[in-house]
């Protein structure tokens, strides 16, 4: 009897580990494929023969400029921030134990802009400076609502609502800003409010890179504990986590990626909402959902600015798109969670 | 009144309150400092003296004199559009049994501006009589959505439920907004404006045209204002009073939207001005929906028309928009409500 429901467990076990092996697999793939075509289709579509020559560093007229200079950035800014947003919200879903808990409602991602368009039109700051800035505002604004919603016992409604009012502030803090503005300053602001991959360029990107490669892994290690800490708080104190250190690193290294993302490609409505979601009922429970949730995130951001940049006569920024996408899907999560009685 | 109430009502609360005289003379003085200031503030400031003949003696003709006759219509349409916004958000506030109810908050102006905005791009609509009809729409169409999603699941329409209805509501419809928009550059423009007038393009004409929506709505509100009372013990002591809840959230909500989007369409989304007022009064005049009512739209009026010069100020020498200015003064308040209710209301 106990010998048979071991190897049940175990058998299970395999299974899940299969299923998230081909899950993986399947998104990677897709993500190749959408990289591929962001760099081949444009006004002019090369041949892939042309856009892989190039990219070996060969100069053919035409075709180097286009493919070095305006697609490649755009398809790896797409990627690494739909990557990096990904992760982050799956991880703030996580550790609140909440799907509506993501950077976007509580007012971080506004936290950051706001500060962002402050260093740029007040202080005229470089981009080192804003990067750093926004990305200390959005941990400020973290430990802020957090420690609000302690006051009087923490709950997560609490949480959220505050978060909403704070993000109310913010944002008229930025309108403010954009309107006392100096003209020339408005398109470098206008940057931290809509989600665009228009105009990435190859040099703003190696903060975000170089962040995802180095957080990505130790996330992956505070994983097994954020799997423990989904149990909650008491049974993961049992099981011998600190839940705060965990918690705190987790945060940090979410804000780091979202300010650094932010920063590239501006806030791209819904991808921290999104991709945890999804990548949870692709994967299934009981394995770590951080991997396949950057997956889906890179994978819904390229899909959406393809469908942004050729499926209408006007090209849309990639923004609009997931926004159109995502908004829907939160209100059916909504009425989901309303029927359940989980809020 | 006697269709929503018996006279047993009138003996749940029959005191006036306690502070409601200085209340009401503290607040009329504050109306006329207000219609005084924002007469005098602005990009120009003028005297005293050419507010007096700007009022009173039509044949001056200097320059401040009209720069003060131009304030007026302004001034006016700003107190008018106080009032609906106060008492819409008092309304919305009692039907839902919610605090946090505010048409900003519940996504109800964003409804209305989708709406104006369809109206803009695909009808050619370029006028405020039928903007407002749109915007009426909208915002009946929203609050419908809103409320649906919100009160469904047990416990009904709860204040975190219902916030986090209006606000995803809000995101989907904004998505919206924006894919209508970006194609469309002259319905951009004219949305721009539309959304930036705030009540900076009020005008005789815009008054005129509000006027009815605004005695409508607020007779609503005076009129149901017992009956909300008589709810606000539940709807079964309600039913047991003599209140038909059905009809009596029907109207209130009718009123509301009434309110709510017609400021809308005229001067663009304010937010927070319904939260603000009603939360005020409701903490000096107690609950009395019969007092409530009519002195959020005193407050209201008062609020909506100081942050109205406050953003002449601020912006000088252009002038930030008046929802901005809400907004920054509304937030904390609505952050203050979060961390003092108690867990299990949320």
């Amino acid at each position: 009897m106990r010998n048979n429901s071991v190897t049940y467990i175990m058998e299970g076990r395999q299974q899940r580990r299969r299923r998230w092996i081909i899950v993986t697999s399947i998104l990677t793939a897709l993500a190749c494929i959408l990289c591929l075509l962001m760099l081949l289709l444009g006004n002019t579509i090369y041949p892939i023969k042309d856009v892989i020559r190039t990219l070996t560093g060969e100069q053919i007229q035409g075709v180097s400029f286009a493919v070095n200079v305006i697609r490649l950035p755009r398809m790896l800014a797409g990627l690494f921030a739909g990557f990096a947003f990904g992760i982050a919200g799956t991880i703030f879903q996580t550790l609140f134990r909440n799907p509506l808990a993501n950077p976007n409602v509580l007012g971080i991602t506004s936290g950051s802009s706001a500060t962002a368009v402050f260093c740029i039109v007040i202080l005229q700051a470089g981009n080192a400076v804003i990067s750093i800035a926004s990305l200390i505002a959005g941990l400020i604004t973290v430990i802020v609502i957090y420690g609000l919603s302690g006051i009087r016992g923490f709950s997560i409604g609490r949480l959220i609502l505050i978060g909403i009012g704070v993000q109310a502030m913010f944002d008229a803090l930025i309108s403010y800003l954009m309107l006392v503005s100096a003209e020339q300053n408005l398109p470098a602001a206008l940057r931290w409010l809509n989600g665009s991959l228009n105009g990435s360029q190859m040099h703003d990107l190696p903060p975000l890179i170089i962040s995802v490669f180095i957080l990505v892994p130790i996330i992956i290690l505070l994983t097994k504990h954020l799997s423990i800490l989904e149990l909650g708080e008491q049974s993961a104190i049992s099981l011998g986590v600190n839940t705060d250190i965990t918690r705190m690193m987790l945060i940090l290294s979410s804000v780091i990626m979202i300010a650094l993302a932010t920063s590239t490609t501006g806030p791209i409505a819904f991808i921290t909402f999104l991709a945890g979601p999804i990548a949870k009922r692709l994967v299934g429970a009981g394995f770590s959902t951080i991997i396949p949730a950057g997956l889906v995130g890179a994978n819904i951001v390229l899909a959406s600015d393809l469908i942004g940049q050729f499926a209408f006569d006007v090209r849309f920024p990639v923004g609009v798109i997931t926004g159109i996408i995502g908004a829907p899907y939160l209100i059916y999560l909504l009425i989901r969670m309303n029927q359940r009685g989980e809020l | 009144m006697n269709r929503f109430s018996g006279t047993k009502l009138k003996q749940v609360n029959p005191h006036i309150p306690k502070y409601f005289v200085i209340v009401l003379i503290v607040s009329f003085i504050l109306l006329v400092v207000c219609v005084i200031v924002s007469l005098v503030f602005g990009s120009k400031m003028v005297g005293f003296d050419e507010v007096i003949d700007g009022l009173f003696h039509p044949n001056t003709t200097s320059y401040d004199a009209n720069i003060v006759r131009n304030r007026i219509p302004r001034t006016i349409f700003s107190l008018l559009c106080g009032v609906a916004l106060g008492v819409s958000g008092a309304l919305m506030q009692s039907v839902t049994r919610n605090p946090l109810a505010d048409p900003s908050i519940l996504g109800v102006n964003t409804g209305a501006s989708l709406f104006v905005v369809i109206g803009i791009a695909f009808f050619n609509i370029s006028s405020a009589n039928q903007y407002i009809w749109l915007a009426l729409v909208g915002a009946a169409f929203t609050t419908v959505i809103v409320f649906g999603i919100g009160s469904l699941g047990r416990n009904g329409a709860t204040p975190i439920k219902l916030v986090l209805a209006g606000t995803a509501t809000s995101a989907a419809l904004s998505s919206f907004v924006t894919a209508i928009l970006i194609p469309r550059s002259h319905t951009m423009e004219q949305f721009r404006f539309w959304q930036v007038g705030s009540v900076g393009s009020g005008s005789w004409d815009s008054i005129t045209t509000f006027a009815p929506f605004l005695v409508t709505g607020v007779l609503i509100a005076i009129l149901t204002a017992p009956a909300l009372n008589a709810m606000a013990l539940g709807d079964e002591a309600a039913t047991g009073l003599g209140v038909r809840t059905g009809i009596l959230r029907f109207a209130s909500s009718l009123g509301a939207v009434l309110l709510c989007g017609a400021a809308t369409a005229l001067a663009g989304p304010i937010g927070f001005i319904g939260l603000l007022s009603t939360h005020v009064m409701r903490l000096v005049l107690g609950p009395d929906l019969r007092f409530v009512i009519p002195m959020s739209a005193i407050s209201g009026a008062i609020i909506l028309t100081l942050s109205d010069v406050a953003g002449r100020l601020i912006g000088s020498p252009g002038e930030l928009e008046v929802g901005v200015v809400t907004a920054f003064i509304g937030a904390p308040l609505l952050i203050t409500l979060a961390i003092r209710s108690k867990v299990s209301s949320l």
